[in-house]
């Protein structure tokens, strides 16, 4: 049977609730909640003067109502010490999602830890160090000290290189502005760390380098676009599942009010099964390419719409560069950049070409380009936005592929402008404030592979889990475990040492081959296992927290709770850490050295904030943001007037392109032409195994899968990550749904549960990307492209059963998740 | 089931804002009185045990409409077939539905070729065989499912509901 609460009641809001401003900080599209906490033995009645809606609660409310929250969105927590009430609702007022929750934001309060109803009790909530052969429970102050002795031995002021940082660089979830500024100050402005990586990729670099490079930010439209456009184009983007209230709340209205959509994925998604019911199967496109190939699709349809004249020639004239080549190809740049003519010969591709490599039809390849770019009748601009998300960034030759994409947006004037934009979806949202990476180089190391090859002495790990969240992971999983093993040994060989002769036992490891590995998390990770110390940090809502969304709206999430135990915000974990080193510097007699790791007297977040953010933009304050509520305000903030911020609605409305940095503020075209599978040993590993391994996220798995492995509801839907899979394929493997199959490949091997599906093509199957039990990275070989970005979409593999399916899936739906009206 | 089939129809189109569930019953007021003689109340809500149907009304594989447990909460009584785990009834495989959509309210449709319950707000599935498993969708529950009992005579009660039902924060009004 399926899981079930047996709630048939829940406690009514009473009208003098507190009432907090929240974003959703699972997603980047940051949906607008609101928190309501009141004391324990309070609560509100259904009459209209008693509960917070003002409504009568003893009637059924209606659909889309405001007065009516799920269980999901209850919990008892602790706010300043006390047991409250917690309600975590949409806000109807919202303008991001007009009071739609998703199945992940809506149970926000019940993935909240909770003594009272024991919700989340994996989250940690006191330093840990190792110690007598496991981890014990320690203070702040003894934690950190002996984190900053034993870095403090790895590094001095010429060669911080031994330092290994693993960082999230995001907005919402425990990321956010404050949080980017305090471990961004330490390894950017005290030290100047270049061994670095980002939570979800083996190195410390853009995912869109490409975009940047020619002139054009990510995020330049807002979300409105799509409710005003002719044409949605869609590229490796599932955003049903993984922007849930955008697509409901902004392209759906789109749909309705008769745009077009242009779907570019190997798989058939929800998202292709929605867009046909909203807009009309004859009004969607689903080019199902071949995995790998959207470069040869956008060079050929830059190509075509360039010979049938459908370009904005003074959109051309006026904004791009003009004369040739801008940007020669080198190291740092996969391909060429210039003007358009130069873009158009390098990236000339004929419709044959194009169809047969992209496996489509000529015709469908024209008539998408009709529907991006062909001019109305009366010869304006046909207004189409293009999305895009993993599916090309963690895909082939991901400089070229962006870039040509952006090439089709600036050929046709689609950039800047109602309808327009050429935008990276988003995962997590953003919420980036460091001082310059600069120094960290370019391309940036290749971080997972260092550690492979023994490099590294001590490593700083904040919010990453590489052993779900890295290529060639079963090599590096070995070797992380082998080398922080040293360093445990060592430890346990000297229980009951002095904190001076246990510093020496951890350095005599590390100069044996070992590693020092210090883990910040909200909870214990897989790569945590491998720690040293660990260290409890705090999540949005038990901290204020600001960020931006996939629009660049800004929003502060008020604390609405405690943390766990003595959990805290990074920014302030990241200062505790340079005050210690401070300290250990200078007893040591490193006066100079100490003296960089000054400037971190901060008592809460908003002094972190302050420090950070605000130093930039000096308009932007806690308090203004308050006022702002969920709507906030999107960045850039140009001014302060009549009491409110004033933000940017959207980027380059006046044609000219700065992300680049180029004086004369002319966007650039990418010259890059096709050339094949480029990653190191893909076209091998496509060309010696049965079935492609396409990988991503689902609705229900996605970026609060840490916590909702510790989550019911969810563990009941999916026990075992799911391979979706062909039903030919799987009797041909001599599968039944729900058995348990082993994907194995020339680099490593990983599970998953079989998951019939009719809408896979034969040979390719889609597994979940960062599954806690069955790590697809497992299967992904070592290959990335010249900037290190890593290649998570092309695998492929062999399958075979490995069991029956498991006494845990029997009570599960194996039917089909597209919506059908009967 | 051609009233799940129509208020679909009207879901897509978006007709739906409020309202769309029929409402009634007086309000009650609840005032705590100032000084206690507190109000004993019973730690389970009190269902009512209501008859909605006798065996002989239902049809394999067609959801009967019903209202459980009170006119304003919409249901279907449904007979699979095949015995399902929480079926009752002779065969073991008759179970009851809310049909409001745990995410936003929307009226569900049945899908008999595949036994699933859609909604068309945002297109969340239900499946009826495996204890209202959501699918695929928002909602943050599962489908809520009545216990039943069935009688001798074949008479089909409703006695309690396993998750809280949309639009009322008591499962009993
Ligand atoms: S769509 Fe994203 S931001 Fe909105 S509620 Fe869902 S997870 Fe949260
Ligand atoms: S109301 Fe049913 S999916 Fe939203």
């Amino acid at each position: 049977m399926a899981y079930k609460r047996q709630i048939d009641r829940l406690p009514i809001i009473p009208a003098d609730a507190k009432k907090h401003n929240v974003t959703c900080h699972y997603c980047i599209v940051g949906c607008g909640y609101h928190a309501y906490t009141w004391p324990i033995k309070k609560q509100g009645g259904t009459g209209a003067d008693a509960n917070a809606f003002g409504v009568d609660l003893s009637e059924q409310q209606g659909a889309d109502a405001e007065a009516w929250y799920a269980p999901s969105m209850y919990n008892v927590v602790k706010q300043d010490g006390e047991d409250v009430h917690l309600v975590i609702k949409p806000d109807q007022n919202c303008v991001v999602n007009s009071g739609l929750g998703s199945i992940r934001g809506a149970r926000m309060a019940e993935n909240r830890p909770s003594e009272v109803t024991g919700s989340q009790q994996q989250r940690l909530g006191e330093p840990m160090v190792w110690r007598y052969g496991t981890w014990q429970p320690t203070s702040w102050d003894d934690a950190l000290d002996l984190v900053a002795r034993v870095t403090a031995r790895v590094i001095d002021q010429e060669n911080e290189d031994d330092l290994f940082v693993s960082m999230f660089d995001h907005g919402g979830s425990a990321g956010g502005y404050e949080n980017t500024w305090g471990t961004g100050k330490l390894y950017f402005e005290s030290m100047k760390v270049k061994n670095c990586r980002i939570h979800n990729r083996p190195a410390y670099n853009s995912e869109v380098h490409s975009t940047r490079d020619m002139g054009i930010g990510e995020l330049n439209y807002c979300y409105e676009d799509y409710q005003l456009t002719d044409t949605i184009f869609l590229i490796g983007a599932n955003p049903l599942e993984c922007q849930t209230n955008l697509f409901l709340n902004h392209m759906v209205p789109g749909m309705r009010n008769g745009a077009k959509v242009v779907i570019v994925d190997p798989r058939r998604t929800v998202t292709a099964n929605a867009c046909e019911i909203e807009a009309g199967a004859d009004n969607v496109l689903h080019l199902a390419i071949e995995s790998g190939t959207d470069l040869a699709l956008f060079n050929t349809l830059f190509t075509y719409i360039a010979d049938q004249g459908w370009v904005d020639q003074d959109f051309i004239s006026a904004s791009t560069f003009q004369d040739g080549v801008a940007q020669p190809q080198n190291e740092q740049h996969p391909s060429a950049l210039g003007s358009f003519e130069a873009a158009r010969d390098a990236c000339r591709m004929s419709l044959t070409d194009g169809a047969a490599i992209c496996g489509v039809a000529e015709a469908d390849i024209i008539k998408a380009a009709e529907w991006i770019a062909k001019p109305k009748d009366d010869g304006s601009r046909r207004k189409c936005v293009s999305a895009y998300e993993k599916g090309i960034i963690w895909g082939n030759d991901n400089y070229r592929t962006i870039g040509g994409l952006v090439n089709i947006a600036l050929a046709t004037g689609n950039i800047g402008r109602e309808g327009g934009g050429v935008c990276r979806l988003g995962g997590h949202q953003e919420g980036y404030f460091r001082p310059s990476d600069a120094h960290v180089g370019r391309p940036a190391p290749y971080l997972d592979d260092l550690i492979i090859r023994g490099q590294g002495k001590v490593h700083h790990i904040w919010a990453n889990d590489h052993f779900k969240t890295t290529l060639n992971a079963v090599a590096f999983k070995r070797e992380y475990n082998r080398r922080t093993n040293i360093v445990k040994e060592a430890m346990d060989a000297r229980a009951g040492a002095t904190r001076d002769e246990m510093v020496d036992a951890i350095v005599g490891a590390i100069e044996a081959g070992g590693i020092f590995s210090v883990n910040v998390d909200i909870i214990h990770t897989q790569i945590g296992q491998c720690a040293h110390v660990i260290l409890p940090a705090v999540e949005s809502g038990e901290m204020n927290l600001t960020s931006m969304n996939g629009e660049r709206r800004m929003r502060l999430v008020e604390k609405y709770m405690d943390g766990p135990g003595s959990a805290m915000p990074d920014c302030l974990i990241a200062a505790g850490m340079a005050r210690h080193l401070e300290r250990v510097l200078r007893e040591e007699g490193r006066d100079a050295y100490a003296d960089q790791f000054k400037g971190y007297d901060w008592a809460s977040e908003e002094d972190a904030f302050m420090d950070g953010y605000n130093s930039g933009n000096p308009e932007v304050t806690y308090e203004r943001l308050r006022a702002m509520g969920n709507d906030g305000v999107q960045e850039p903030v140009v001014g302060y007037e009549n009491d409110k911020l004033v933000g940017t609605k959207r980027l380059y409305v006046d044609g000219k392109f700065d992300r680049h940095g180029r004086e004369d503020k002319k966007a650039l075209f990418c010259a890059g032409a096709w050339r094949g599978l480029q990653a190191a040993g893909k076209a091998a590993q496509k060309s010696g195994h049965a079935f492609l391994i396409n990988n991503g996220r689902s609705n229900i798995n996605w970026q609060n899968w840490f916590l909702d492995k510790d989550n019911d509801f969810v563990s009941d839907r999916y026990p075992y990550p799911f391979l979706e899979i062909n039903p030919e394929d799987m009797a041909e493997l001599g599968l039944k749904e729900g058995d348990l199959v082993e994907i194995y490949n020339d680099v490593g091997a990983t599970q998953a549960m079989a998951y019939p599906t009719p809408t896979a093509r034969r040979g390719e199957t889609f597994m979940l990307f960062g599954a806690p039990t069955g790590t697809q990275g497992n299967v992904i070989n070592a290959g990335v492209n010249e900037l290190v970005l890593p290649n998570y979409k092309q695998t492929w593999a062999n399958i075979r059963k490995i069991s029956d399916a498991p006494a845990a899936v029997s009570h599960m739906s194996f039917k089909s998740k597209e919506y059908s009206s009967g | 089931m051609s009233r799940c089939r129509k208020m679909a129809d009207i879901g897509r189109r978006q007709f739906l804002r409020g309202g769309a569930i029929a409402t009634s019953g007086a309000a009650a007021a609840v005032v705590a009185p100032s000084r206690a003689k507190a109000a004993p109340a019973a730690a389970l809500l009190e269902y009512p045990s209501n008859r909605l149907a006798n065996i002989a009304d239902l049809a394999t594989n067609e959801p009967l409409d019903v209202s459980y447990p009170d006119d304003d909460a919409p249901g279907v009584l449904l007979k699979l077939g095949q015995a399902v785990e929480g079926g009752t009834g002779p065969d073991g495989d008759i179970v009851g539905f809310s049909t409001v959509c745990p995410h936003k309210g929307y009226p569900l449709a049945y899908d008999a070729a595949d036994r699933t319950f859609n909604c068309p707000g945002h297109y969340s599935r239900f499946d009826p065989e495996a204890g209202g498993q959501q699918v695929w969708g928002q909602a943050t529950q599962n489908l809520p499912q009545y216990t039943l009992r069935v009688d001798d005579n074949g008479d089909i009660y409703a006695e309690g509901v396993d998750e809280l039902l949309y639009g009322r924060l008591s499962n009993v009004l």
